[in-house]
């Protein structure tokens, strides 16, 4: 139909040869794919990571708050006291620099030997995001009324199953949309991990990018398909959140 | 109950505790025993220091002074294990501190199978011959959110009852239930005391010290200012301060 074909204006013309030049020549598209895959993975292993250092970090300072004032000196305060100061120490120098430098830190000295790089990348945004996540925990831990400690202590329970069989399982439940909004925060931040050479999904659209000279199209549709992702979650983490409350009503 | 040699089953001489230094004496020098089979009703004004006594016994508040000895062994020593102890201890709290991410069943279960390690079997058996006792077998599935507040502490009770303990303490059980149902708890605990149960039950039914207590013990500014049975409390009482309480109350 050439009639048709000549009606094909100039902009959509050139879209079309700057689509094919980007995604279908050289099967460019893979770089997207292939980093896609990364980034998913990366992000899956960081959020679990991060979530067990929290839950680690929290209890930690927690307990210290709750139980240090009542303690009899000796071996156990001092443990403690240790696990703390190292749990505060974390939280501050995590807090307190940017992901990437800790990404480039993490891939460049302290696993300079390894080249391993989904690994670095998994750890160093598993404690990156662990500094948070404790926060989150933390705050869900106290929220649970202090009977509950009472009535798990009074039944014998010592502190950590305590913990373990009430008041975590309680405090769960009521951060767990925030533990899902963790994978939203961490899937966007990974986009960093090019800073090590790691080809993520953003570093696979700059790929295409450096062989295309034309930025428009790789760039663009990384964006589009973070913003799919994170609008997917978020709707997830909005029905969790009605689910969980009508849950309470019940 | 090991001691049943007529020597008391707790112990408490010059039990002291202190708050802010020495600024709030909420115990004030106690001593008295509890014999097996007693019901003590613990009556007194409001902050007169009746829950610091009963919470001293199993050690939820560490005694700044004093002694307490239970079944033979003080329980104050450092060499005391706080867990094993209050497995012998059940308590029972003003806001039924149930857990409510757990079942009716599972609530009960919890403690005698992973503290005393008993099988599921075994347990739920248990729970489901207490259950029936309080007549909420029927309940044994729904969760804690479902049941109203006199069925919560029934359940509490029942709760408490599972680690099968030397004695029961409860800390003003009915004062946060409606009216009528006050006499569905009182109930179970007359049966209880029955049965041979010994009890420490801080209250203000004054009904329920007089009718059932073996012995009573009016606290004022966290001293012991008369004990003794409920005819000798309640029938014109020749203490001014007693009196003047009475007169409040009744
Ligand atoms: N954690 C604490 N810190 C400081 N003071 C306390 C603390 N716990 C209790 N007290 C004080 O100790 C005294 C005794 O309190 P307690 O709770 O034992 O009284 P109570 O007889 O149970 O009163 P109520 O009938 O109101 O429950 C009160 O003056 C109270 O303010
Ligand atoms: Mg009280």
């Amino acid at each position: 139909m050439p009639y048709l074909c000549l009606a094909i204006p100039a902009w959509l013309q050139k879209l079309r040869d700057e689509f094919y030049l980007n995604f279908i020549d050289d099967d460019r598209y893979q770089y997207i794919l292939k980093g896609l895959l990364v980034t998913l993975e990366v992000t899956f292993f960081a959020v679990i990571l991060g979530i067990l250092l929290g839950i680690i970090v929290a209890i930690i300072r927690s307990t210290h708050d709750k139980l240090i004032g009542d303690m009899r000196p000796g071996a156990g305060k001092a443990v403690l006291r240790i696990l703390n100061a190292i749990a505060n120490v974390y939280l501050t120098i995590i807090r307190g620099t940017p992901v990437v430098v800790q990404l480039m830190i993490a891939y460049f000295i302290i696993f300079a030997t390894s080249n391993n790089k989904v690994l670095v990348a998994v750890i160093a945004f598993g404690f990156n995001s662990g500094a948070y996540v404790a926060e989150i925990v933390r705050s869900g831990i106290m929220s649970i009324d202090n009977g509950q400690f009472e009535a798990g202590r009074s039944l014998g329970f010592n502190y950590v199953q305590t913990m373990i069989y009430i008041i975590i399982p309680q405090a769960f439940k009521n951060i767990l949309p925030a533990l899902a909004n963790e994978f939203i925060v961490l899937i966007k931040e990974t986009s960093v991990s090019g800073y090590v050479g790691l080809q993520d999904m953003t570093k696979g659209g700059d790929i295409i990018r450096s062989r295309t000279y034309s930025a428009f199209m790789p760039l663009i549709a990384v964006a589009l398909i973070y913003l799919v992702i994170v609008m997917f979650f978020s709707k997830l983490v909005s029905i969790l959140e009605r689910r969980l409350r009508t849950s309470e009503r019940k | 109950m090991k001691e049943s040699n007529n020597g008391p089953l707790i112990s408490i001489k010059d039990l002291k505790k202190y708050y802010n230094g020495d600024e709030i004496k909420a115990l004030d020098d106690i001593s008295t025993d509890i014999y097996p089979g007693e019901v003590v009703a613990i009556i007194g004004p409001s902050g007169s220091g009746k829950s610091t006594l009963l919470r001293s016994l199993n050690l939820l508040e560490r005694p700044t002074a004093g002694t307490i000895t239970f079944e033979g062994e003080d329980i104050t020593s450092p060499k005391t294990d706080i867990n094993k102890l209050r497995q012998k201890m059940g308590m029972v709290f003003q806001h039924f501190n149930l857990f409510p991410h757990l079942t009716i069943l599972d609530n009960m279960t919890l403690a005698p199978r992973k503290l005393l390690g008993m099988s599921k079997e075994d347990a739920e058996a248990k729970a489901l011959e207490l259950l029936d006792k309080v007549a909420l077998k029927d309940r044994a599935n729904a969760y804690p959110s479902q049941l109203s507040g006199g069925q919560k502490q029934r359940i509490a009770i029942v709760r408490a009852l599972c680690m099968s303990p030397d004695v029961l303490l409860f800390d003003e059980p009915t004062s946060a239930l409606d009216p009528e149902m006050v006499g569905e708890v009182l109930d179970v605990m007359k049966d209880l005391a029955k049965d041979g149960m010994t009890m420490a039950v801080v209250t203000h039914e004054m009904g329920f010290a007089r009718e059932v207590a073996s012995r009573v013990i009016f606290m004022e500014s966290g001293k012991i200012v008369i004990e003794g049975s409920p005819d000798e409390i309640f029938n014109d009482p020749d203490n001014e301060r007693l009196k003047t309480f009475l007169a409040k109350v009744l």
